[in-house]
C-alpha cells in the first residue's frame, strides 16, 4: 500500500534539468556573463576590503581637502581629506550585506506568513491576505522610508526596514503558490497517510513552492542594495562614518562645489552593481520559472 | 461559365527564414467566379487559413511563388499601401473566432461604423443609417438601441452577426468566411449559415466559405475545392462531390460527416493525421494514410486530372483506374 | 458603474482604519518608548515625563489609538516640537511642492517613455527595440538621487541653466525650478513605462481584433494607435499608478538633491531633528496619498475599460 502511495509523495524527486538550464541561460548570453564578472568582483572587493583599499577609509588629511583623482587617489578625496576609493572599497560592504541579507530574510519570514495564511485559509488568511495587499500598496522605497522614519537609522535597523518591506511580496507569492500546491494530489496523499501538518509543509508544500521564492530573492537582491543606497543618502540607513555607497553621495551633494567626484564614484558603482543583478536576477528566473519571463 | 473574380494560381506560401522555409501552402490554384459561393475545405493543417489569410495580404509568411488575382490584377503586384483600400471595401472576411474578432473596448455601432468610414462614408448621418441598416439585415433586435453597446454584452453568435454586418458593410464583391461558425453552438450554427446565405442573395456577393466541416459547405457552397496539407486534391462542384468523390481523401471526409439515415453505424475516421507543414518534400502527401497507395505515390505528386466538366482531383490511382486525363492549364 | 464606484470608495474605509492602525503599531510599540526615540538616550526623566504627557502616552492604549485615529482623520496633527509650528499647516505648505513634483515626473515620464514603447513595439526586434531594451535596463538600475545629482552638476551648476535649489515663486518660477528634478524622475518612469507600453502593446497587436481591423481596411497607423494602443491601456493605467505611486517615493530623495521645499524633505528633517509630532503626520500623510492614489487608479479603470462601466 505504501509502496503505491511513496511515488505520489515525491513530485520532486527527479528534476535534473534545473542547474543544466541554469548553466545554459548563465553562459549563453554575453550580458549575464558580464553580469557574473561584476558580481564576483563585487563580492571579493567587499570581502578583501583591508587588503584593496589603499588607505584607511575613515583617517582625515586636512592636507589633501578635494582633490581630484590622481594617482595617489584614483577617484579623489572628500572635504575632510578621506580617500574615496577606499571609502568606496568599504562602502562595498554595507551593500554587499545587507543586499543579501534582507532578502534572505523576508524570504523567511514571507514564505512563512504565505505558506500558514494559504494552508490553513479562513481567519488567519484573511487578516494576512489584508495586511499583504495593503502594504503592497506602497512601493517598496516608500514603506522602507516610513519604517525607518519610525526605527531610525544604523545597521540593524536598516536590516530590519529593508527585510519589513520586501515580506509581503514574499509573501504573496507563498500564499499563491501554497494555494496551488495544496490542490495536488500528493498533499491529499500525505494527509492520508496521516503524516502530521508542519511535517505536511516542511516536506511538501515549501519544496515545491522553493522555485518563485528563489527567482524572487535573487531578483532582490538589487533592490536591497538599491534600497540601502537610497536609505543611507536620505541619513536614514548607514550612519556616518561608516561608509557606504549611499551616504557617499549624501556627503558629496553636501559638498557640491568642493569635488564631484564622490558622487560620480559612488553613483556609477550602484548602477553597474544593481544592473549587474537585476541582470543575473532575470537570468535565474529564465531558468528556473520559465512561465515568468515573457 | 461565371466570370472569375478571384484567381489563385500556383500559390505557395512559406513560413520562417528564407534559408530554411517551411512550405505551408504549395502550387494551389482555385478560382471563384462573380457572385458564386465557394467552399474550401481540409483538416485543421490543410493551410485552407493561411491560403485565405494570404487573398488578403494578412499573413505573416511570405507568398513565395504564384498569382492571387482579383478582377484581373495581381494583388501581389500590388504595393502594402494599397491593400488597406482593397481589404473592406473589395474582399471582406470573417474569422473563426467571434468572441476575440471585436475590439472589446469600442462599441459595435462604432466598430461597424468604422468599416464605412474607412471606405468612404464621410457623412455621419449616412453612416450612422447604414450601420444601423446593416445591424438589422444581420438580425440584430433593435439594432438602433445597440449602436452603444460593447461586445462583451453580445453572445457568441451575435458578435458574429455584427462581424457580418461589419464585412458586409461596404458590399465587398467577395466575403471571405474562415470557420465562420465553428465556435458556435449548432442552432446559433445553423442560423448564422442561413444569414450568410441572405446576406449573399441580397448583396449579390461571392463567398469563399473555409470550413473542415462538409456540411456546413454543402450548405452554403456551389462549389468545392479539398485542401489537404497544403495543396488542392480535389475540386468539384457540390453534388459531383457529394455523389462521386474520385480523391481517396475526399471520399474519407465523406464517410466521416455524421449522417441521419445511418444513425447506428459507427463514424468512420481517417487513421492518422495530416502530415506537419514541409515534412512532405515529394509524392503524393496523403500517401501514409491512403488505403489505395500504390508505390508512383511516394515519387511524384500526382497532378490534377479531369474527371468530368466540373471535377478534377490529384490522384494517380483514381485517374487511371477511370483513365481520367491530366487536367492541364484548366480554363 | 455607480454600484462599483460606490463598492471601491466604500472598500477604501476599512484600508484607510487599517493603514491608520498599522502606523499606530508601529509608532507606539515598535520603538519601545516613543519618548526615549524622539528625546534620545540622554533626555532627563522629567523632560520625558513631560514629552509622554504632551504626547498623550500616558493614557490607556485603547484611548491613545481612537485619539490617534480622530486627529488623524480630522488632520490634526499638533504641533512642531522643534518650532511649535501646527503641523498641518507644516504640510499643507510643502505638499503641493510634492504634488507638483509627482505629477510633472509622472507627465514627462509619459510623453517620453509612452512613444518609446509604441516605437520599440512596432520595430520589435530591430534596433529600436535594443535601444528601449539598453533604456529600461540602465532607467532601472541608475540611483534617482544619483541621476539628480548628475543633472544638478551639469546642467545647474556647471551650464547654469537652471536654479540650485528652492521651489520657486509663481508659475514659470516653479516650472523652472521642477523640470530638473521632475526630469529626473521621469527618467526613471520611462524607462518602466516605455517596457511595459513595448510588452502590452505587443501583446495587443497579436490579438484577433488587430486582424479584424486591418481586415476592414485600416492601416497601420490607425490599427496600432486606435485599436492598439487603446486597449494597451488597460495594463498601463495599472502601470501609470505604479509610477505615480514610486514618483511620489522618490520625490522625498529628489527634494533633498535639489534642496526642494516638500513632504519628503519635511519628513526627512523631522527625523533628523526627531520631531516626533511631524513624524507622526508626515507618514499618515503619505499613506494617505498612497491610497488615495491607488483609489484613484481603480477609478480611472472604470472609465477605460466599458465591461466595468456598462454592466
Amino acid at each position: 500500500m505504501s509502496a503505491s502511495i511513496n511515488p505520489a509523495l515525491q513530485p520532486l524527486a527527479s528534476q535534473p534539468s534545473v542547474f543544466a538550464t541554469l548553466r545554459r541561460v548563465i553562459f549563453d548570453r554575453p550580458a549575464t556573463i558580464f553580469a557574473l564578472v561584476v558580481v564576483i568582483l563585487f563580492v571579493l572587493v567587499a570581502a578583501l576590503a583591508p587588503l584593496i583599499a589603499p588607505y584607511d577609509p575613515l583617517a582625515q588629511s586636512i592636507l589633501d581637502v578635494n582633490k581630484p583623482p590622481s594617482a595617489a587617489h584614483p577617484v579623489g578625496t572628500d572635504q575632510f581629506g578621506r580617500d574615496v576609493l577606499s571609502r568606496l572599497v568599504y562602502g562595498s560592504r554595507n551593500s554587499l550585506i545587507l543586499g543579501f541579507v534582507s532578502p534572505v530574510l523576508a524570504a523567511i519570514l514571507g514564505t512563512f506568513l504565505g505558506v500558514v495564511a494559504g494552508y490553513f485559509g479562513g481567519f488567519v488568511d484573511r487578516i494576512v491576505s489584508r495586511i499583504i495587499d495593503l502594504l503592497l500598496a506602497f512601493p517598496e522605497l516608500l514603506l522602507a522610508i516610513l519604517i525607518a522614519a519610525v526605527l531610525g537609522g544604523g545597521f540593524w535597523n536598516v536590516v530590519a526596514v529593508l527585510t519589513v518591506a520586501f515580506t509581503p511580496g514574499f509573501a504573496r507569492v507563498a500564499r499563491a503558490s501554497t494555494l496551488a500546491v495544496k490542490q495536488e494530489p500528493y498533499i491529499e496523499a500525505a494527509v492520508a497517510v496521516g503524516l502530521r501538518t508542519p511535517m505536511i509543509i516542511l516536506r511538501h508544500v515549501v519544496p515545491n513552492i522553493a522555485a518563485p521564492i528563489v527567482v524572487l530573492t535573487t531578483l532582490w537582491i538589487a533592490s536591497a542594495i538599491r534600497l540601502e543606497a537610497s536609505l543611507s543618502f536620505l541619513g536614514i540607513g548607514t550612519q556616518p562614518p561608516n561608509p557606504s555607497w549611499g551616504n557617499i553621495i549624501r556627503d558629496g551633494l553636501n559638498n557640491l562645489f568642493g569635488s564631484p567626484w564622490p558622487i560620480i564614484g559612488a553613483g556609477a558603482l550602484i548602477t553597474l552593481v544593481v544592473l549587474a543583478f537585476n541582470l543575473l536576477g532575470d537570468a535565474v528566473r529564465d531558468a528556473l520559472d520559465p512561465e515568468a519571463s515573457r | 461559365m461565371t466570370q472569375d473574380l478571384l484567381r489563385l494560381s500556383d500559390v505557395t506560401v512559406e513560413f520562417g527564414p528564407p534559408k530554411r522555409p517551411v512550405r505551408v501552402v504549395e502550387g494551389v490554384s482555385f478560382s471563384v467566379g462573380k457572385g458564386e459561393s465557394v467552399g474550401l475545405v481540409g483538416e485543421s493543417g490543410s493551410g485552407k487559413s493561411v491560403t485565405s489569410l494570404a487573398i488578403m495580404r494578412l499573413i505573416g509568411g511570405r507568398v513565395a511563388k504564384g498569382r492571387i488575382e482579383f478582377e484581373g490584377r495581381n494583388l501581389l503586384d500590388l504595393p502594402a499601401s494599397a491593400m488597406p483600400a482593397i481589404r473592406g471595401r473589395d474582399i471582406a472576411m470573417i474569422f473563426q473566432e467571434p468572441m476575440s474578432s471585436l475590439n472589446p473596448l469600442m462599441t459595435v455601432g462604432d466598430q461597424v461604423a468604422e468599416a464605412l468610414l474607412l471606405h468612404g462614408w464621410h457623412d455621419r448621418t449616412a453612416r450612422r443609417k447604414r450601420t444601423v441598416e446593416m445591424l438589422d439585415l444581420v438580425g440584430i433586435p433593435n439594432a438602433e438601441g445597440r449602436l452603444g453597446a460593447y461586445p462583451h454584452q453580445f453572445s457568441g453568435g451575435m458578435r458574429q452577426r455584427v462581424m457580418i454586418a461589419m464585412a458586409v458593410a461596404c458590399e465587398p464583391k467577395l466575403l471571405i468566411a474562415d470557420e465562420p461558425t465553428t465556435a458556435l453552438d449548432v442552432t446559433i450554427q445553423a442560423q448564422v449559415l442561413d444569414l450568410m446565405k441572405k446576406v449573399r442573395r441580397e448583396l449579390g456577393m461571392a463567398i469563399l466559405l473555409i470550413s473542415h466541416d462538409l456540411g456546413v459547405i454543402a450548405d452554403v457552397c456551389e462549389r468545392v475545392v479539398v485542401m489537404y496539407a497544403g495543396r488542392v486534391v480535389e475540386e468539384a462542384d457540390i453534388r459531383t462531390i457529394l455523389t462521386r468523390p474520385q480523391h481517396p481523401y475526399t471520399q474519407g471526409l465523406l464517410r466521416s460527416v455524421p449522417r441521419r439515415s445511418h444513425e447506428a453505424e459507427r463514424l468512420y475516421q481517417i487513421p492518422g493525421s495530416v502530415p506537419p507543414a514541409g515534412s512532405i518534400r515529394q509524392g503524393c502527401p496523403f500517401r501514409d494514410r491512403c488505403e489505395l497507395a500504390v508505390p508512383r505515390c511516394a515519387e511524384e505528386m500526382p497532378p490534377m486530372f479531369r474527371f468530368g466538366p466540373s471535377q478534377s482531383a490529384a490522384c494517380w490511382v483514381t485517374a487511371a483506374a477511370k483513365g481520367a486525363s491530366q487536367a492541364g492549364a484548366a480554363a | 458603474m455607480t454600484r462599483y464606484i460606490v463598492v471601491r470608495l466604500l472598500d477604501a474605509i476599512p484600508t484607510v482604519l487599517l493603514v491608520l492602525t498599522l502606523v499606530f503599531v508601529a509608532m507606539r510599540i515598535l520603538p519601545g518608548d516613543p519618548a526615549v526615540a524622539a528625546l534620545g538616550d540622554f533626555a532627563t526623566p522629567e523632560q520625558r515625563e513631560a514629552f509622554r504627557e504632551q504626547m498623550g502616552l500616558n493614557a490607556p492604549l485603547w484611548q491613545q489609538y481612537l485619539t490617534f485615529v480622530a486627529s488623524s482623520l480630522t488632520l490634526d496633527f499638533g504641533e512642531s516640537m522643534m518650532n511649535g509650528r501646527d503641523v498641518l499647516g507644516l504640510i499643507s505648505y510643502n505638499l503641493p511642492y510634492t504634488i507638483e513634483l509627482t505629477i510633472a515626473s509622472v507627465l514627462l515620464g509619459v510623453l517620453i517613455g509612452v512613444p518609446f514603447g509604441v516605437w520599440a513595439a512596432t520595430n520589435a526586434n530591430s534596433a529600436p527595440d535594443s535601444a528601449m531594451r539598453g533604456f529600461s535596463l540602465i532607467g532601472y538600475a541608475v540611483p534617482d538621487f544619483y541621476l539628480g545629482a548628475l543633472l544638478l552638476i551639469v546642467f545647474s551648476l556647471n551650464l547654469g541653466w537652471f536654479p540650485i535649489n528652492g521651489g520657486g515663486e509663481g508659475i514659470l518660477d516653479r516650472m523652472h525650478h521642477v523640470f530638473l528634478p521632475a526630469l529626473t524622475l521621469a527618467f526613471i518612469k520611462a524607462a518602466f513605462l516605455g517596457r511595459l507600453t513595448r510588452t502590452a502593446l505587443l501583446e495587443v497587436l497579436g490579438r484577433d481584433y488587430i486582424r479584424t481591423a486591418r481586415a476592414k481596411g485600416a492601416r497601420e497607423p490607425r490599427v496600432i494607435y486606435r485599436h492598439g494602443l487603446r486597449n494597451a491601456l488597460l495594463p498601463l493605467t495599472t502601470g501609470l499608478g505604479l509610477t505615480t505611486l514610486t514618483a511620489l517615493s522618490g520625490s522625498v530623495a529628489i527634494e533633498l538633491v535639489f534642496n526642494r521645499p516638500g513632504l519628503g524633505k519635511l519628513l526627512i528633517s523631522a527625523i533628523a531633528e526627531r520631531d516626533y509630532a511631524v513624524i507622526q503626520g508626515g507618514i499618515v500623510v503619505f499613506a494617505l496619498f498612497v491610497v488615495a492614489i491607488n483609489l484613484t487608479m481603480d477609478l480611472v479603470y472604470v472609465l477605460v475599460d466599458p465591461r466595468i462601466r456598462v454592466s
